[in-house]
């Protein structure tokens, strides 16, 4: 060690204790009783339902309460409560339902081998679906791997994002990405990075350049509770607030990381949605297992950003259900059991409770339609697979597509580069 | 450099893989220096997304080993702040092709505080992050971006191809007085790897370099190890590539002599040298993309300081100047056929 090093500061003050390092801990660990109690949850109807044109100051509290919509039956309470369609409705239960037989058809092929690698969005499906029904075509979402959401209440065709988890001839990306980390431009679904937080501030710039050039496109932006530690987030918020961006700033709090509780990436110190106050962002923290409150909140912030009122900063709460990924365990380091003990429930079990109360919708009908989903799942994987998956293609693919997209014209050293791969 | 610095070894030896070496490691410096500290995204409870640091947490408590937010930015800037205090932070980014938020905290900070301080400020610090491709993690997770530091001043690169290097290594670079990068071939963590993915997974405790001494032992910064003795070509590598090129020389039966360089910067030019002169015929083998990579450093010091000695150009057998695709993960990957192949060519000279 060499002597700068080594002549560390004695305080010289003996009036205080000496110091010593705070370390945030979740409540519960393996093998503990799932403990929610520090979640702040507002009663259902609680909150007021501010205009569009408010300023974030004027609805700070916002930020620290929750817009909970659907009261324990079901039934819509409060300023946040909109009339919906059945027809509304029904579009959304059919794309959440079908994520989840989506994800759990993907995860099993990642078992069996077929693929490399899967995400979940189990349990936070009321979240992209119900954004994505106040959309309009043009409009573009930077999100991150858990909003597949984004695409199925589009209907977008699953066949052509299996292909694309099982890398085979069909992948619109030609193989070169990871399995989930889509590009579906048509479909407003911006080509998805494995680097987190990096897109956030991609929503602005892209909502910034739709206002520079006087269109009406909208974009969203999606994080989540850990990536929130990321520069590129604050960059997001910073020039979100300056410009007075048309871009919706999604933050979706499922209270894991990785391993790491929502406490490491600050969760413990204040709301994540209270972050949005000191950029200047009208921000509201939502209970975001309720599609009632998702899609209220979701058409509040569209309206805004279409007026050309600016950003709004949406904490979405709720709770990552599944393990991170394929290739994590998450019984290693939280409470096997949490969800079912998760206070805000199943997103979807609770918009079926609505519609069963609206009298359009029944147990029955709820079974058989996933039946139908599963069955969906089933047939269309199969189908996929008879195109290859990652390790069985079909037709090898020619290594020297790699070389393709590097530049728009392949420049002399690529070339080279490539014939002497003998392709 | 101090390379002759005494490698205390300790008779015991133990089968370890390249994670559980990489780990005792830090537990061996956790335990003779309350200095180091250990932080990184998920390397607190959980012990890392690759269990490198697995039980430290509950061996040495919260304040010496702790999960990080999600900031490589962060991490690698708290630490130069801790370093600076007189701490041996030693921290983890979870991916290489992570640690862009955190580069510049490093090249403008971390490699410079003891430079524009005129040595009043140093930086002892570690940043260790996996690498390398041959898992199909994609563009995003299969990067080796040991260039990236190389060109940098004032940060040391190194890069271990076995778990008695990675312990020995790794102890070295925590008691350095300067930042180290510290690169793990995360292909190897569980096994050599030799590039012939078809076939089963080798552990190391079939290993030779599987047989780690327990406790504290150092092996000096700056310092090649001969892989392979040889004759006819010197191959100069590091990390995954030194089993691919050790297998490459069984498969052609071309006498190489196999040159791991453990560390990139400072490098172990003498061996290099002695080498090259030695069989008159130089091989540059990196996964890392071609233009701009380390082995085009080492070409030209080849060139400048062996030239007379050369009876043929000097190759190079790299990864392809593209992302790292996912599905066609094997064509990218240099492996023993490519290999082969430059050393048959360079022989035909
Ligand atoms: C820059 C960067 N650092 C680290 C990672 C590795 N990583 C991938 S996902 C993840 C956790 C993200 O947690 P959160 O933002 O809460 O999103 P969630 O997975 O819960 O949806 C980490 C650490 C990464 N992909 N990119
Ligand atoms: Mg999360």
């Amino acid at each position: 060690m060499g002597r700068e090093n080594s002549d560390m500061q004695q305080a010289t003050d003996k009036d205080y204790p000496p110091l010593n390092l705070h370390v945030p801990e979740p409540k519960t660990r393996p093998g503990d009783k799932p403990d929610f109690s520090h979640i702040k949850i507002s009663p259902v109807g609680a909150v007021a339902k501010p205009e569009h044109d408010v300023s974030a100051q004027d609805i700070k509290d916002l930020a620290f309460e929750m817009v909970r919509v659907m009261d324990e039956h079901g039934k819509p309470q409060g300023e946040w409560a909109l009339e919906l369609d059945e027809e509304i409705l029904r579009k959304a239960l059919r794309a959440m339902m079908r994520i989840r037989a989506f994800d759990k058809r993907m995860m099993r092929a990642q078992r069996q081998g077929k693929s490399s690698f899967y995400m979940q969005a189990l349990g936070e499906e009321a979240i992209a679906v119900g954004q994505q029904l106040v959309l309009q075509k043009g409009d573009m979402n930077f999100p991150t791997y858990r909003q597949q959401g984004l695409l199925f209440a589009q209907d977008f065709p699953v066949m052509d994002m299996m292909v694309q988890i099982y890398s085979n001839d069909k992948d619109n990306l030609g193989g070169r990405q990871l399995p989930v980390l889509y590009s579906f431009k048509q479909a407003g679904h911006f080509t998805i990075s494995g680097n987190l937080a990096t897109q956030y501030i991609q929503a602005v710039g892209w909502a910034m350049a739709s206002a520079i050039k006087g269109d009406r496109k909208i974009a969203t932006g999606w994080i989540g509770d850990g990536s929130t530690a990321e520069n590129d987030f604050h960059s997001g918020m910073v020039f979100a607030g300056v410009y007075r961006a048309p871009v919706i700033l999604n933050l979706v709090n499922n209270q894991w990381a990785i391993s790491s509780f929502q406490g490491i990436a600050g969760g413990e110190v204040s709301t994540f949605a209270s972050r949005g106050l000191g950029y200047g962002i009208p921000s509201l923290r939502v209970d975001g297992n309720d599609f009632l409150a998702v899609y209220a909140a979701s058409q509040w912030a569209a309206e805004r950003a279409r007026r050309n009122l600016g950003p709004t900063f949406i904490e979405w709460v709720t709770y990552r259900a599944s393990a991170h990924s394929t290739s994590d365990d998450p019984s290693k380091y939280r409470p096997k059991d949490d969800w079912e003990h998760w206070p805000l429930g199943d997103p979807i079990e609770r918009l079926k409770q609505h519609m069963i109360l609206r009298g359009f919708w029944s147990e029955e009908r709820h079974i058989q339609a996933q039946a139908e989903y599963e069955d969906e799942m089933r047939v269309t994987a199969e189908k996929a697979e008879s195109y290859g998956t990652l390790h069985a293609p079909k037709t090898k693919r020619s290594p020297a597509e790699m070389f393709e997209n590097v530049f728009a014209d392949m420049p002399p050293h690529l070339r080279r580069q490539r014939q002497e791969m003998g392709v | 450099m101090d390379g002759a610095r005494d490698i205390k070894m300790n008779s015991k030896t133990k089968s370890m893989s390249m994670i559980e070496s990489i780990r005792d490691a830090h537990d061996v410096m956790m335990g003779r220096d309350d200095n180091v500290v250990v932080f990184g995204e998920d390397a607190g409870f959980f012990g890392g997304v690759f269990r490198c640091t697995e039980g430290l947490q509950q061996k040495y408590g919260k304040h010496r080993a702790f999960d990080a937010p999600i900031s490589e930015s962060g991490i690698v800037g708290a630490a130069v702040g801790m370093a600076a205090y007189g701490l041996k932070p030693c921290v983890e980014i979870q991916f290489a092709d992570y640690m862009y938020p955190a580069y510049d905290q490093i090249v403008s900070e971390a490699a410079r505080l003891r430079h524009r301080s005129n040595g009043e400020f140093t930086c002892p610090l570690v940043v260790r992050m996996p690498v390398g491709g041959g898992i199909f993690g994609g563009q995003t997770h299969s990067q080796s971006v040991e260039a990236l530091f190389t060109h940098v001043v004032g940060v040391k690169t190194v890069m271990p191809s076995n778990p008695y290097d990675a312990k020995g290594l790794l102890i070295a670079a925590i008691e350095d007085p300067d930042p180290v990068i510290f690169l793990e071939p995360k292909r190897i963590y569980n096994g050599p790897f030799d590039g012939h993915y078809e076939r089963p997974v080798v552990p190391w405790s079939k290993h030779e370099k599987g047989m780690v001494p327990e406790g504290y032992y150092a092996i000096p910064l700056g310092k090649a190890a001969i892989a392979r003795e040889g004759r006819e070509v010197t191959v100069l590598t590091y990390g995954t590539m030194v089993h691919v090129a050790l297998a490459a020389a069984e498969e052609t039966g071309i006498d190489a002599e196999v040159i791991d360089l453990r560390t990139l910067v400072p490098l172990d030019l003498e061996a290099i040298e002695a080498s090259v002169k030695k069989t008159g015929r130089c091989v540059i083998i990196h996964e890392a993309t071609r233009t701009s990579g380390f082995g085009a450093e080492l070409s030209a010091l080849v060139q400048e300081s062996c030239f007379y000695h050369l009876e043929a150009p000097v190759l190079r057998v790299t990864g392809y100047d593209t992302p790292y695709p996912h599905a066609q993960e094997w064509d990218y990957f240099p492996g023993p056929a490519r290999v082969g192949e430059a050393l048959t060519k360079i022989m035909e000279n």
